[in-house]
């Protein structure tokens, strides 16, 4: 009959309105800035330095390898090396970046610095409530704005920051290995060369039996 | 004591204007109702666009505005410093008088309109014999503005935008009239203090409101349809849609002269739906006899609130007529509709009192409806396409 | 004469003036709408409350309307640009022929307005009795102007018809 669908209609529309009142389902409104919607884990704003440790200077992940700037599409990101070094988290002596600048103005959160960076070092924020009045430095960061702990890190992207940590944990156990292996095969080598006048036949037989662990090490820590 | 709340704001008029010398009197005494009637009812315009707004959100599944008070309630202070304090641009080859001229005139015209209204029991700011007349001429001189408002901002969307709402306007202004008609008939006289006084009887507690007659009922269907048409509601607001004509023949109106133009069309809905009232739901009279003790100036406010809600809600449910479909609906459906239930009336009155007379008339209208809804919704078969070209 | 007649009949001479003067049509067709409110008020302070209403609802709502549409539809809407001035050009030829129309319409009026005095007190002349007279006395005009209007309304449709086929 005429007019059945508008009172069908009438009808669906009145309890609508009835039910956002009681029901979430139909009044599905978060209302900003009083209440948010948490961020899912793989959300990506802005990049951030991780730092392990305490001192975000020392402990600063970041290399200066400037890989990253070399592999920004709209070329945000600004490095300058510095000129001494320091002990990364090896031990071994890197060099630091003096400066580290990113324009998030520029920024088109693609993460390619974050694929592309070798050591860790730069990881995706979560932060979106960035604005700023001040238009002309208010949106380009340094080292120090971007610097942010390992604990931070941890809590933003929970899975990601343990599958890194688990990651560089390992590495760091096999460097330590290979380290511990080198340094044997030093004392072996010591040994062996003071009594080699007397033990000349015994070194080839000692020898194969050094490099043979020395070869493990080597080919399991790729 | 329930006299004196009922007539609270005739009394307060006769002790403010007493203070004033014996031949200034009556004139002081409409002066104050029309500064009543120009405070209430742009305040319940104010009270409405956000009660729109909230309504129409909650159907939608979500909240409306609630930042500016508490829910919301001081939204339209916010509109009104907007639109007070936004640039005035008219465009540099418009007709600038008539520009200016539009949405003045649209406003004194629909003021006009609320000074017929009874409000309450003598609550009407005059008295006149052919009061419904003079709400329709007022209600015709509308559309003189709103041509002029789309001639003269000289741009091709706001003229189709003024041509279409008069159209709109003129086709939904014979049904409307029609179903008033029959009301004037059976009462036997056009003046609304009349109209009202004669549905303030009961019968069994029930009141005599012309709604719960058989042709009141179709009477007033037909009304709500035509006086959501002349008001350019939706679903009828093809000329003032966003997305058809940019804003219809309001384009080139900013700040307070578009403010002006919705100002007056809530106030010609506010009005239309008095009128309504007045005619089909009896105006200040109370739904049973025992609810008399309550003013009657509320039980009218009331009634106009219940429409405004479902014209808001239709507003929420429904989907814009395009404008062939809404001339179609007017001139084919909605007319010989009015005119058959203006016979079905002159058959009521002299049948004389009865159940027969409920029965025959209920039997024809239902019938006819279901008749010309069948032939409304055949489908239609669509031939190879022709094509008319502009000579 | 009472000064609310005075006022009135300013306001429709301006109207009517500015009528036969302007040069924009869309702005002589408004004026002619401020003419017709003008008469509409003067039967209204001559107490006769249909006339005027009718008046309102038929020539202001309807007849200024219809004015509108058909200069619109037309090419009467285009102004000429080259022309300075609130005033058209053929100005004096309108107000020769409005002048002579008015003297020949108030030299019949006057010749046949003998009996009429102004204190007589005006009769008021209800809606009812205007029915009933429609309906009684004056039944034969009506039905026949009926009719005219039903020939008019068909005679629009089958021009708009036939345009239409026309052109196919």
């Amino acid at each position: 009959m005429l007019g059945e669908g508008i009172l069908r209609g009438l009808a669906e529309t009145a309890r609508n309105f009835a039910g956002s009142f009681v029901s979430k389902e139909r009044m599905t409104t978060v209302e900003y800035p009083e209440e948010r919607i948490p961020t899912m884990e793989n959300a990506r704003v802005f990049p951030f330095l991780v730092y392990d440790g305490a001192d975000w200077e020392a402990g600063l992940r970041c290399v200066a390898c400037q890989i990253c700037e070399k592999e920004c599409p709209p070329k945000c990101i600004y490095i300058e090396k510095s000129k001494d070094k320091k002990p990364d988290y090896v031990g071994k002596p890197q060099i630091y970046p003096a400066r580290f600048d990113i324009d998030i103005s520029v920024c088109m959160s693609c993460q390619i610095c974050v694929e592309v960076c070798p050591f860790e070092a730069i990881k995706m924020d979560t932060q979106f409530e960035l604005s700023t009045d001040d238009r002309f430095g208010g949106l380009l960061y340094d080292k120090k704005e971007l610097a942010r702990s390992n604990e931070y890190y941890h809590e933003i992207h929970p899975t990601e920051a343990a599958e890194v940590d688990a990651r560089l944990a390992g590495e760091k156990l096999k460097s330590e290995a290979k380290a511990k292996a080198a340094a044997d095969a030093a004392a072996a080598k010591a040994a062996a060369a003071a009594p080699v006048a007397k033990q000349a036949e015994a070194a080839p037989a000692v020898n194969p039996a050094e490099t043979a662990p020395k070869a493990k090490p080597a080919g399991g820590g790729e | 004591m329930q006299e004196k709340a009922d007539q609270i704001f005739i009394l307060l008029r006769d002790w403010l204007v007493g203070f004033l010398p014996a031949s200034w009197q009556t004139a002081a005494g409409v002066l104050l109702g029309v500064v009543a009637i120009i405070a209430v009812f742009p305040g319940l315009f104010a009270l409405t666009t956000v009660l729109e707004r909230k309504g129409i959100a909650r159907i939608q599944n979500r909240l409306g505005p609630n930042r500016v008070g508490p829910f919301g309630i001081l939204q339209p202070i916010a509109d009104a410093i907007k639109s007070l304090t936004k640039e005035d641009v008219v465009p540099l080859t418009a007709d600038h008088a008539v520009h200016f001229l539009a949405p003045v005139v649209l406003v004194i015209v629909v003021f006009m309109g609320f000074a017929v209204l009874p409000v309450g029991r003598n609550m009407q700011l005059v008295d006149m014999d052919s009061s419904l007349l003079f709400y329709f001429a007022m209600g015709a001189s509308g559309e003189v503005s709103i041509f002029m408002a789309g001639w003269s901002s000289r741009n091709k969307y706001s003229l189709l935008g003024a041509m279409r709402a008069v159209a709109q306007m003129i086709s939904y202004e014979v049904p409307l009239l029609l179903s008033s008609v029959v009301i004037v008939m059976i009462t036997g006289s056009l003046s609304l203090v009349k109209i009202v006084e004669a549905q303030n009887q009961y019968t069994w507690g029930l009141p005599h409101w012309y709604i719960f007659t058989p042709w009141g009922c179709a009477a007033f269907l037909m009304y709500a349809i035509s006086a959501t048409a002349e008001t350019n509601r939706s679903p009828f607001d093809l000329p003032e849609g966003e997305s058809e004509l940019v804003a219809g023949y309001f384009t080139e109106y900013s700040g307070f002269k578009f403010a002006l133009f919705f100002l007056a069309e809530y106030l010609a809905m506010f009005s239309i739906s008095g009128l309504g009232t007045t005619l089909f739901l009896g105006g200040w009279s109370a739904p049973f006899a025992f609810l008399g003790w309550v003013p009657s100036w509320i039980w009218f406010f009331s009634k106009v609130m219940m429409s405004i809600v479902v014209m808001i809600w239709v507003r929420g449910t429904l989907p814009r007529l395009r404008q062939d479909q809404l001339m179609n609906f007017a001139w084919k459906f909605v007319l010989p509709m009015t005119l058959l239930n203006l016979m079905v009336a002159a058959l009521w009155r002299f049948m004389g009192e009865g159940w027969l007379r409920w029965v025959v008339c209920s039997a024809i209208l239902i019938v006819a409806y279901v008749i010309a809804g069948r032939i409304g919704m055949r489908r239609e078969h669509l031939g190879p396409r022709t094509y008319r070209y502009a000579e | 004469m009472s000064f609310m007649f005075w006022i009135l009949a300013a306001l429709t001479i301006a109207g009517g003036l500015a009528a036969v003067l302007l040069k924009n049509l869309v702005h002589c067709a408004l004026a002619v709408t401020v003419a017709f409110a003008g008469l509409a008020l003067l039967f209204l302070q001559l107490d006769a409350q249909f006339a005027g209403f009718a008046q309102i609802l038929v020539y202001i709502g309807a007849v200024a309307i219809l004015v509108v549409f058909a200069i619109l539809l037309t090419r009467g809407s285009e102004t000429p640009k080259k022309e300075i001035g609130v005033f058209s050009r053929t100005w004096l030829a309108g107000l020769v022929v409005a002048a002579a129309l008015f003297a020949v319409l108030s030299w019949a009026v006057l010749q046949s307005a003998g009996g009429l005095s102004q204190d007589d007190a005006a009769p008021t002349v209800s809606v009812l009795q205007i029915g009933q007279a429609l309906m009684g006395r004056y039944v034969l005009p009506l039905e026949i102007v009926a009719l005219l209007l039903t020939a008019a309304t068909i005679g629009a449709v089958i021009v708009a018809m036939h345009e239409k086929e026309d052109s196919k």
